[in-house]
């Protein structure tokens, strides 16, 4: 069995792997999609978003580990941490739940991203920076994609409405992990490598209430429920998900793929 | 089992790979509106970076010349691009077909 | 890209007698053009027996792409590396975009989308019995793609210049995008055979002797027993033969095992210098049979786990169209 890797929570890596693991969680829920979606063309679609995500997490893991200075990889990263050493928000862990879930998720998610990533273009670490301007044009298109689903759901029959309410009922309360703050965060803004989270939290909630008021849909009341994924402090579906995610690098040790 | 009536309409997408070529026809696809139809041209014609811009057209709204077989049983001239079965408006009598 | 030779004519489809001499006089256009190597398209005259077989050969096309994206689908979750997910998830996408090119196809034929997987729900057409094998390790992924989209382009290569041409355009847009496919199967084994431990090289032996035979059975039965390819031929949508292409395939393909340090899991298998070829061991065709018809190891959740994706997404696929309709009525207005 392949031991876990000790990680140095520096907040600059804890920050950066904060946005990789949300990517890279909420790609391994995607793509469970793959053959199973309600039509054909989304189940390439999910992939191709699910493909984006998995390159951003690429890409901000191997900029994280250089930062980390432990010589880990981003294979070391995605595979052998324990979970305690993730820090993606918990709202991407959640099952896939129907496809109104998933596509209310992908909006609230692809907003926050988008948002994110724009901040990210200027940020104080090339390396981030160049990555974000990559990105910045995937999840663009993932928001379009996930804003037109939730209109269409929202408004389409008395069903496909009452399970948007429901998904709606589901996930909201975890979408303020999205913008919480700390010292991981205050370190970002003061370095300059990215924002403050909370300062996402005022354009989210104009671009989401836009798609909403076209929806139908009324923002729901605030929760005071703040996940703490971010903090490495997960739901119970992490463990599965790790299990399922690292089961082949811990079973082959000095396995080379 | 949903019937032919209820399925998404069919969407010819062409696709022009770089500036100064012409849009190409790829082929088609199933979307509910025109919206959904751009973004799955997108997704499934140009997924190795092969287009600048998409056109999708309903194949229904799309008005084809006769191939010049004189003798054409029941195919309608002049009209509708292939055989997709909701092209064709059958009387009642014949909605099982 | 997961073609398999199969007997695409059905039993109860014998041409019948030509209805008249303007018919006879098509039939005779046609059968020239076909003999010159024009193509046909959508709109063209044609047999209605050439109709019907393409619109079941395409369609089985198609759903050996759909039902193919789970065996391998099976895996994302559980990639080794971030690069190999990434790959996979490339993979399995690409065939989906295939299966939507040959439904595609055979929408210009007459059939619609919704009637063909009403075919595959309930039985009635089949798709290729590869895919009714379950995938037991991450080594089967890089085994798919060596032997089963090897054995897949082989078959497929010939098709792009079916006479049909909207079936042999789709074939070309695969087949260009096939060519990754193959070589990361292979080049996946390559790596755990050469810088892998022991435990992945006895991984990859293991994947290797369960696919061999399944793939090589791709091909279709042989020729003596393939009565129906002889028409296929004749209308210019087959070009080559099962047991030419099956020889093709594993003479290639012995070589590629030498490349990786495995065996194959034929005794009989042997290089005949008379031949210029291998000889191998006799096929069980039972087994091929009883797959096909529905009775290999994992045909029920396959086609269990298509008719669920289709009946879970009614309800989406319903609101989609109310919202277009809802839409649609806003602007007439």
């Amino acid at each position: 069995m392949t031991a876990s890797i000790q990680l140095r929570r520096a907040p600059e890596v804890q920050y950066l792997l904060r946005i990789a693991d949300t990517n890279l969680i909420l790609a391994q829920r995607l793509a469970e999609w793959c053959g199973h979606a309600p039509v054909l063309e989304e189940d390439i679609a999910l992939a191709n978003m699910a493909l984006d995500l998995v390159g951003q997490s690429r890409a901000l893991l191997t900029r994280a580990g250089e930062l980390e200075g432990r010589g880990h990889d981003e294979d070391h990263l995605a595979f052998l941490r324990d979970e305690r050493d993730y820090f993606n928000a918990t709202l991407v862990e959640l099952p896939r739940g129907d496809f109104a879930f998933t596509v209310l998720r992908n909006l609230f998610i692809a907003t926050w991203s988008k948002l994110l990533w724009e901040k990210l273009l200027n940020s104080s670490d090339a390396e981030v920076a160049a990555i974000a301007g990559k990105a910045v044009k995937e999840v663009r298109y993932h928001q379009q994609h996930a804003a037109d689903w939730v209109v269409r759901l929202a408004d389409g029959t008395p069903e496909s409405r009452r399970r948007v309410d429901a998904a709606l009922d589901d996930a909201w309360r975890y979408t303020n992990e999205l913008f919480g703050t700390d010292a991981v965060d205050e370190h970002a803004h003061t370095s300059g490598i990215g924002p403050r989270w909370a300062n996402l939290q005022a354009p989210w909630l104009a671009e989401i209430t836009a798609v909403f008021d076209e929806a139908g849909l009324a923002l729901p009341k605030a929760s005071g429920y703040q996940g703490t994924g971010t903090r490495g402090v997960h739901s119970e579906h992490m463990g599965r998900i790790l299990t399922e995610m690292q089961h082949l690098q811990r079973s082959f040790p000095g396995g080379v793929w | 089992m949903s019937t032919v009536q209820n399925e998404w309409p069919l969407w010819e997408v062409f696709v022009r790979s770089k500036a100064g070529l012409d849009h190409k026809h790829c082929g088609s696809l199933h979307a509910a509106d025109a919206k959904m139809a751009i973004q799955m041209g997108r997704d499934v014609y140009t997924r190795r970076q092969e287009g600048v811009s998409v056109w999708v057209v309903r194949s229904d709204q799309i008005v084809a010349s006769d191939p010049g077989d004189k003798a054409m049983y029941f195919d309608p001239a002049e009209d509708k691009v292939y055989r997709h079965p909701t092209f064709y408006e059958l009387p009642k009598s014949l909605d099982h077909m | 890209m997961y073609t398999q030779a199969m007997d695409t004519i059905g039993k109860d489809e014998a041409p019948k007698a030509l209805r008249s001499a303007e018919e006879a006089q098509l039939q005779e256009r046609f059968d020239a053009r076909i003999d010159a190597g024009d193509f046909i398209e959508a709109k063209d005259w044609m047999p209605e027996h050439y109709r019907k077989t393409l619109v079941r050969q395409i369609s089985q096309h198609a759903h050996s792409e759909i039902v193919g994206m789970l065996p391998e689908g099976n895996w994302i979750s559980r990639a080794p590396t971030l690069k190999r997910k990434a790959i996979l998830l490339a993979k399995v996408q690409d065939e989906g975009g295939h299966g939507l090119y040959l439904y595609a196809a055979a929408e210009t034929l007459g059939a619609s989308r919704d009637q063909l997987f009403d075919a595959l729900h309930t039985g009635k057409a089949k798709y290729s019995s590869i895919f009714n094998y379950p995938t037991l390790s991450w080594a089967d992924m890089g085994t798919i793609g060596w032997l089963v989209d090897g054995a897949a382009i082989m078959n497929q290569v010939p098709i792009c210049r079916c006479s049909y041409a909207p079936y042999a355009r789709a074939m070309i847009r695969i087949c260009r995008e096939e060519s990754f496919h193959q070589r990361q199967g292979f080049e996946a084994l390559l790596t755990m055979m050469t810088h892998g431990t022991e435990a992945q090289k006895a991984m990859v032996q293991d994947a290797v002797n369960r696919w061999w035979w399944p793939s090589i059975m791709m091909f279709g039965p042989p020729d003596d027993e393939s009565p129906n390819s002889a028409q296929s031929m004749r209308w210019g949508i087959k070009r080559v033969s099962n047991d030419e292409l099956r020889q093709k395939f594993i003479d290639a393909t012995v070589d590629q095992a030498k490349l990786l340090g495995v065996s194959l899991p034929d005794p009989d298998l042997k290089w005949n210098e008379a031949r210029q070829s291998h000889d191998f061991g006799t096929i069980d065709w039972s087994e091929f049979k009883r797959v096909l018809a529905g009775d290999g190891p994992c045909n029920k959740e396959r086609l269990a786990a298509r008719v669920k994706a289709w009946d879970d997404g009614a309800w989406v696929r319903e609101a989609a169209m109310a919202h277009a309709n809802k839409q649609a009525m806003k602007e007439a207005a």
